[in-house]
């Protein structure tokens, strides 16, 4: 069986990519998707711990614990869900009144 | 059935490489709207992953919710905002900066967890998962005791974001 | 299957892999296969509508029509417009068919029979289907022309508009049978679930219709009235692909509505185990899901087709409140009207005279399920009375309107009077 520590490697990795992206690209939606990575990987995470650490906890505790992980990611899909329609929203919004969708150049408040 | 671990191994290689090499894809592609389609690439990785860690249902709606609605949120974004073909996207001024820090994030947490890889959660291989995960899953979003609460919330997070999206993107009339 | 061919000296893991192929090779061409005889019939059935013969000329009842078709479409040029992005251009149609095909994987053709029954089967369908959704997007940008991507834009609301009904309709069978495997709802049907919701029934199959973008709900191609929409640059077999998808998408809706409504492949000796009982399970589920093709045809030749705003408003005015209320409804009602199997089997086995007459004649699952068959079908039709009042209020109120609108001009009575008569 392929250990939780695989998993998670890959998870960290697509976390750092997600992380380059929303540190270096110029385009909001650019760093829309890389926020996007970065919950992915913690989704990844969430429900590799979950799987791992699920029989133990079901042994121990009985049946009534044991959903905590899942649960998490479902949640978290939730708040991306949510993140992405508010987000894309602002990007419309910003473009239709500036015609920009590079971050950098929404900088009004900056005087 | 071959070697079942080596059936997994095999699944779980194929599938990282979708995941990061999709990643990758999304950061690196000049093109935005093929980085959106990269990302459905690396977003199907990750479903199968669920599935390899025995979670059918989140597998299920990472490919409804993910693919189905995110991406082609992001979709409708971009040809929104952008000329139609050939548009390029350069990076900001400090992107080394960006890149170093992702390296050394990433570099640090393999680090942490090659150092601590003796562990018996990390290394170990634990027994099945039993019974109907599915059927649990929505127990515990419903019971009272557990997660009924953030549940609602997470409902009312919805709504709310729902409303503000569209108060937002509305056109002034 | 396997065990013949281990029986004949292959290595199991070999005889599993070439059984797992054949099986997905069976179930996949079955939809293909079927396209072709499907296109016939639908010409056949539109031909008569219209009080024609249709396609007569090509083989025994023109039976090949199809197949010169097939020849037309691979002959003709293939064109990749000029700046398109060639890579999602051609890869839209594949995906179009592609997304189609893998519902069937959990199409429980009978008891037995099943590509895989996943216990997310109905998520499953609904996650792939948006798939379907995503390759009209690509074909409209990809294409690089503004009619492809105005059409894409236009198919991408309706669908994801018509999704939020379809869904929560779908829901009501996952509630009553308590899981969300196909071939598990299929087994709880002991009672269809068309005579329990009919009301649902009747919203899934619409926001079906307009999900594959079938008439009345068709403005998404709408081929007489305005270019062809996302798929106005495919020529040759991309077209012919994207054809065969929509084509094989209906049926595959009647499919799935027979599953979920209509028993499935439960049938009079379909639950016989053995290779018997499975091949009349599948011609159960194919009777069923050709009848509804047939609705779905008629409703092709015979309804107008509806305008967007209206479908627009049907959808979100209508349909999404209608189905919130009937969620909410089931639910409740299901909850208080469970069925008590065991109970129920108990008092079967005591009973004696008529009452064991009773049991026998319906099935103890049957009787046990009666009450909150009862209760959700008086609820259905409480519902549907609140909404055919309701929409024969919308009627009233819009037709009153587009009356306000047309009155200045012509109606006006002094107008009238004084205006040439019409001829002089």
């Amino acid at each position: 069986m392929v250990p939780l520590i695989a998993y998670l490697i890959v998870a960290a990795g697509l976390f750092s990519l997600g992380m380059y992206a929303v540190l270096a690209r110029r385009n909001a939606i650019a760093i829309l998707m890389g926020v996007e990575l970065m919950l992915n990987a913690v989704n990844i995470n969430l429900v590799a711990f979950w799987r791992f650490s699920q029989p133990v906890t079901e042994a121990a505790n009985g049946l009534k614990v044991g959903m905590a992980g899942q649960a998490f990611a479902a949640f978290v899909f939730v708040v991306a869900a949510a993140e992405v329609a508010v987000g894309l929203a602002l990007v419309i919004s910003m473009y239709r009144n500036r015609r920009t969708v590079i971050a950098e150049d929404i900088d009004s408040l900056k005087f | 059935m071959p070697n079942v671990d080596v059936v997994q191994w095999i699944a779980f290689v194929v599938l990282s490489l979708l995941v990061l090499g999709g990643g990758l894809m999304v950061v690196a592609d000049q093109n935005l709207f093929h980085g959106a389609l990269w990302l459905l690439v690396c977003l199907f990785g990750v479903a199968g992953l669920f599935v390899m860690l025995s979670a059918p249902f989140l597998a299920a709606v990472q490919v409804l919710v993910y693919m189905g609605a995110i991406v082609i949120l992001i979709i409708f974004a971009i040809m929104l905002t952008q000329k139609m073909m050939g548009q390029r996207e350069a990076l900001n001024d400090r992107w080394p900066v960006g890149l170093v820090m992702a390296a050394m994030a990433f570099l640090l947490t393999s680090f942490v967890l090659v150092l601590a890889s003796n562990s018996p959660l990390l290394a170990g291989a634990t027994g099945n998962v039993t019974g109907d995960t599915i059927l649990k899953l929505g127990n515990s979003l419903v019971d009272t005791g557990q997660y009924a609460l953030p549940f609602e919330l997470a409902s009312l997070l919805l709504t709310a974001a729902m409303i503000g999206a569209i108060v937002i993107a509305r056109e002034e009339a | 299957m396997i065990d013949f061919l281990v029986s004949q000296g292959w290595s199991k893991d070999v005889a599993t892999g070439v059984a797992l192929l054949l099986g997905v090779i069976a179930v996949s061409s079955f939809g293909l296969v079927w396209v072709i005889f499907g296109i016939w019939l639908e010409r056949k059935f539109a031909g008569r509508v219209q009080d024609r013969l249709g396609p007569n000329r090509t083989g025994p009842f023109g039976l090949f029509q199809t197949f010169a078709d097939l020849g037309k479409l691979l002959t003709k040029e293939d064109i990749t417009p000029e700046g398109a992005d060639k890579f999602i251009f051609n890869f839209a149609p594949l995906l179009s068919v592609v997304a189609v095909i893998l519902i069937w994987a959990v199409v429980p053709f009978s008891k037995e029979w099943i590509g895989a029954d996943v216990n997310v089967g109905v998520l499953y369908f609904t996650a792939v289907g948006s798939l379907g959704t995503l390759s009209i997007l690509l074909a409209g940008w990809g294409s690089n022309n503004k009619y492809a991507l105005l059409g894409a834009f236009r198919v991408i609301a309706a669908l994801i508009s018509y999704e939020v009904p379809m869904i929560l309709s779908i829901l009501i069978p996952v509630i009553l049978a308590g899981t969300m495997s196909m071939q598990g709802i299929v087994e709880a049907q002991h009672i269809w679930y068309v005579f329990i919701v009919p009301v649902t029934a009747v919203m899934f199959f619409t926001s079906s219709l307009a999900e594959i973008g079938r008439s009345p709900f068709d403005l998404i191609e709408a081929e007489s009235e305005i270019v062809a929409g996302f798929n106005i640059e495919y020529s040759g077999m991309k077209f012919g692909m994207f054809f065969a998808a929509e084509f094989l998408h209906a049926f595959t809706i009647s499919v799935l509505t027979a599953i979920l409504f209509f028993g499935g492949w439960r049938g009079i000796g379909a639950s016989v185990a053995g290779a018997g009982g499975d091949a009349l399970g599948f011609v159960w589920l194919f009777i069923k899901s050709v009848g509804l093709y047939l609705l779905v045809m008629l409703i092709r030749n015979t309804v107008p087709r509806i305008r967007i705003d209206h479908m627009m408003s049907l959808n979100w005015k209508i349909l999404v409140p209608l189905s919130l209320v009937n969620l909410i409804m089931v639910a409740i009602l299901a909850k208080v009207f469970q069925p008590d199997y065991a109970g129920q089997f108990q008092i079967a086995a005591n009973a004696t005279g008529l009452g064991a007459l009773l049991y026998q004649f319906f099935g103890v699952n049957i009787v046990a399920e009666l009450p909150r068959a009862i209760a959700l079908l008086i609820a259905n039709l409480l519902l549907w009375v609140v909404v055919s009042a309701v929409l024969h209020r919308f009627a009233i109120l819009d037709r009153r309107r587009v009356q306000d609108w047309v009155e200045p001009a012509t109606v006006a009575g002094e107008h009238t009077a004084s205006a040439p008569a019409p001829g002089r």
